[in-house]
């Protein structure tokens, strides 16, 4: 369909596309295999400067916004979504600090984000807050000359590999959500060290692990906008990302598509090639009609996103559910289709199911986004009373 | 260093087809994409700038529309392009190409190092090279699979042959060709591809390059294309049959006959 892309952003999908088809797909099944985490991919990525696309041109970027980022975050999860969520964490770990920072925070850290020389992350998520973000317990007490950070966060992708981390820890343990704050804390830096790398069910060339903060010191001069907006600055940010989590979805969908619509059509059973099956070209046309609305709910959101609107959590939540929602079932489907040879590790279509299963979990489980958007009906029908 | 790179625009396909009136190409319908080879020799050439430092200029000789490739080239990281076209330079054979090259890469003067693919997938002779290298009185290393060294007015290479490789030295300025074991190209870059949609592309006709239209295009080519055609695969397989022995002495006759033994 012609989701009337300008010519700079079908560039930046088809080069995207080509990227990940000539540097991914061969490599892809290894990755998972292996659980190894993609370097020379993102090298790949780096050079082709889609780091950039997301960072203002101020920082050494391409200016471009959450369209452009979904784009290409689509394209990558069209072959593998492990490498997908590796690069989007990259941004997820960037743009409160695009927001929020000041010019010199800026200079110091996007044109290294841009160039793909650092990988970014962003840290909320600890043992006892997942869905329940402001339950954080990790303190960063204000001392002489910066912040002391103690506390461990969990599940953080790109932890490990990436070297600027947007950190949200309290700095005032007595105002709860509202005593949280935003601090930028470099790999490397004393106290700050790595915990166990997580095995998981899908998206395993992604890096997932533990921060351990022990009196990590941080400068004062890290604190990206002001302290007790950290929580605020937190949910901004998963409003604006939940787009790009909903492009990954419709990137898998579409592989996923793409997979069940070449088995069918090679496989014959009963004299005749499955497509020509009412059953399954029935269940490929679901499949079809899912990644396509999907899609334009994704895109749409994202340019609601960078329309510059205030409020933009009900269509970006939508975005991130519908399409999530609507990858699981295209993925399981196409397994369904593929049927033993689909469950089979010789056939990526189990490796899309696999993968499928945490884009309806994380940034925001698709249950709490549905209270959201359903917090927000309830306001507007208070509103109009 | 200056590095001059010679590429050629080919029909992206291995199944060319012929047309058996004009036996030419049939390229309707046919994507046409740089010649494979060649991307290794403009990725060879953007690393030794990359580390030396200097320019990288692309030549190719084409129709008008070879403007594509010196586009992409220039996404690669070409940072000059210029396109030999000219409706003189019209069906030229490989000497009459390497002629209108040579001439192209004097004009641009003082390249350190030319750079060619090691044969293209349309026309496969892997003579463009080594003629303009002849045409230029210059050294010339053809399959180089690793450059060793460069620098000091000298290069040593590794060149493959089909049992191994040789380690070569020349002096330069030096024409070589490359195969793919050299390096992996890189693919384009975002701010490669927006630079290279608003590039100027030079084009010199045979006007600009100071030779005479006797050594260009088909007036100076002295070999002509009188036919293409497939050729019949006429192998037969006759399987021998019966014990060891039986076929053994069946095998030695048949040999005997053929005149082989």
């Amino acid at each position: 369909m012609n989701y009337f892309l300008t010519e700079e952003q079908q560039t930046i999908r088809d080069l995207a596309r080509k990227l990940a088809e000539e540097r991914i797909l061969p490599v892809r099944a290894e990755l998972d295999e292996k659980e190894e985490f993609p370097w020379a991919i993102m090298r790949d990525i780096a050079a082709a400067d889609l780091f950039r696309v997301f960072v203002p041109e101020a920082y050494e970027g391409l200016g471009g916004g959450c369209l452009e980022l979904c784009l290409v975050v689509e394209e990558l999860s069209r072959v593998c979504s492990g490498v997908a969520v590796s690069y989007a964490a990259s941004a997820l770990g960037c743009l409160t600090l695009m927001e929020y920072g000041t010019e010199a925070q800026q200079q110091k850290y996007l044109p290294d984000i841009a160039s793909g020389k650092r990988l970014g992350a962003f840290a909320i998520t600890e043992p006892t807050a997942g869905s329940d973000a402001a339950n954080i317990k990790t303190t960063a007490e204000k001392v002489e000359g910066g912040y002391l950070l103690n506390g461990t966060k969990q599940f953080i992708t790109n932890g490990g590999e990436a070297e600027i981390y947007t950190v949200i820890a309290l700095t005032d343990k007595t105002k709860g959500a509202r005593g949280a704050s935003a601090l930028i804390v470099e790999k490397d830096t004393p106290g700050f060290t790595f915990g166990k790398k997580e095995k998981k069910l899908g998206i395993r060339s992604s890096a997932t692990r533990e921060l351990v903060f022990k009196n990590c010191l941080v400068p004062a001069e890290n604190l990206i906008g002001r302290e007790g907006l950290g929580f605020i600055q937190a949910m901004r940010l998963f409003d604006r990302s939940r787009p790009g989590i909903g492009a990954q979805a419709v990137g898998l969908a579409q592989g996923a598509l793409e997979a069940a619509v070449d088995y069918a059509e090679q496989r014959v059973q009963f004299d005749q090639p499955l497509i020509t099956m009412p059953v399954i070209q029935h269940m490929l046309a679901d499949m079809a009609i899912n990644v396509e609305a999907a899609r334009a709910l994704v895109y749409a959101a994202a340019r609601h996103v960078d329309s510059g609107a205030r409020n933009v959590t009900e269509p970006s939540a939508a975005a991130k559910v519908f399409a999530s929602d609507a990858a699981m079932k295209v993925a399981t489907d196409a397994v369904q289709i593929c049927g033993g040879s689909g469950y089979m590790r010789d056939y990526p279509v189990e490796k899309m199911m696999r993968d499928a299963k945490i884009l309806q979990i994380y940034e925001g489980t698709n249950q709490i986004l549905r209270n959201a958007i359903a917090v927000n009906l309830r306001k507007r029908k208070g509103r109009a009373a | 260093m200056n590095i001059v790179v010679c590429l050629k625009q080919v029909p992206g396909t291995t199944e060319v087809k012929i047309d058996p009136a004009t036996n030419t190409l049939v390229r309707q319908g046919i994507e046409n994409i740089i010649n494979p080879f060649d991307t290794y020799a403009i990725e060879e050439g953007v690393r030794l700038r990359e580390k030396h430092g200097g320019r990288v200029t692309v030549i190719t000789m084409g129709p008008p529309q070879a403007e594509a490739a010196l586009r992409e080239a220039i996404s690669l990281g070409a940072d000059e392009v210029v396109l030999l076209s000219d409706r003189a330079f019209a069906g030229a054979d490989t000497w009459a190409t390497a002629c209108t090259l040579a001439a192209a890469v004097s004009k641009l003067g003082e390249a350190d190092l030319i750079i060619c693919g090691r044969q293209t997938i349309d026309g496969d002779t892997g003579q463009v090279g080594p003629e303009m290298a002849e045409m230029l009185k210059l050294p010339f290393i053809a399959y180089v699979g690793e450059i060793e060294e460069i620098g000091g007015g000298k290069i040593r290479v590794r060149r493959l042959t089909e049992e191994g490789h040789e380690v070569i030295a020349a002096s330069l300025p030096a024409v070589i060709t490359v195969s793919k074991e050299i390096n992996t190209p890189r693919l384009p870059s975002l701010r490669g591809i927006m630079k290279s949609k608003s590039a100027k592309i030079t084009t010199w006709g045979l006007a600009d390059l100071g030779i005479g239209a006797d050594k260009v295009g088909l007036a100076g080519s002295s070999t002509q294309v009188i036919k293409v055609f497939f050729p019949r695969r006429e192998t037969t397989a006759e399987m021998l049959t019966g014990g060891v022995a039986e076929q053994a002495d069946a095998l030695v006759a048949r040999l005997r006959k053929a005149g082989l033994c």
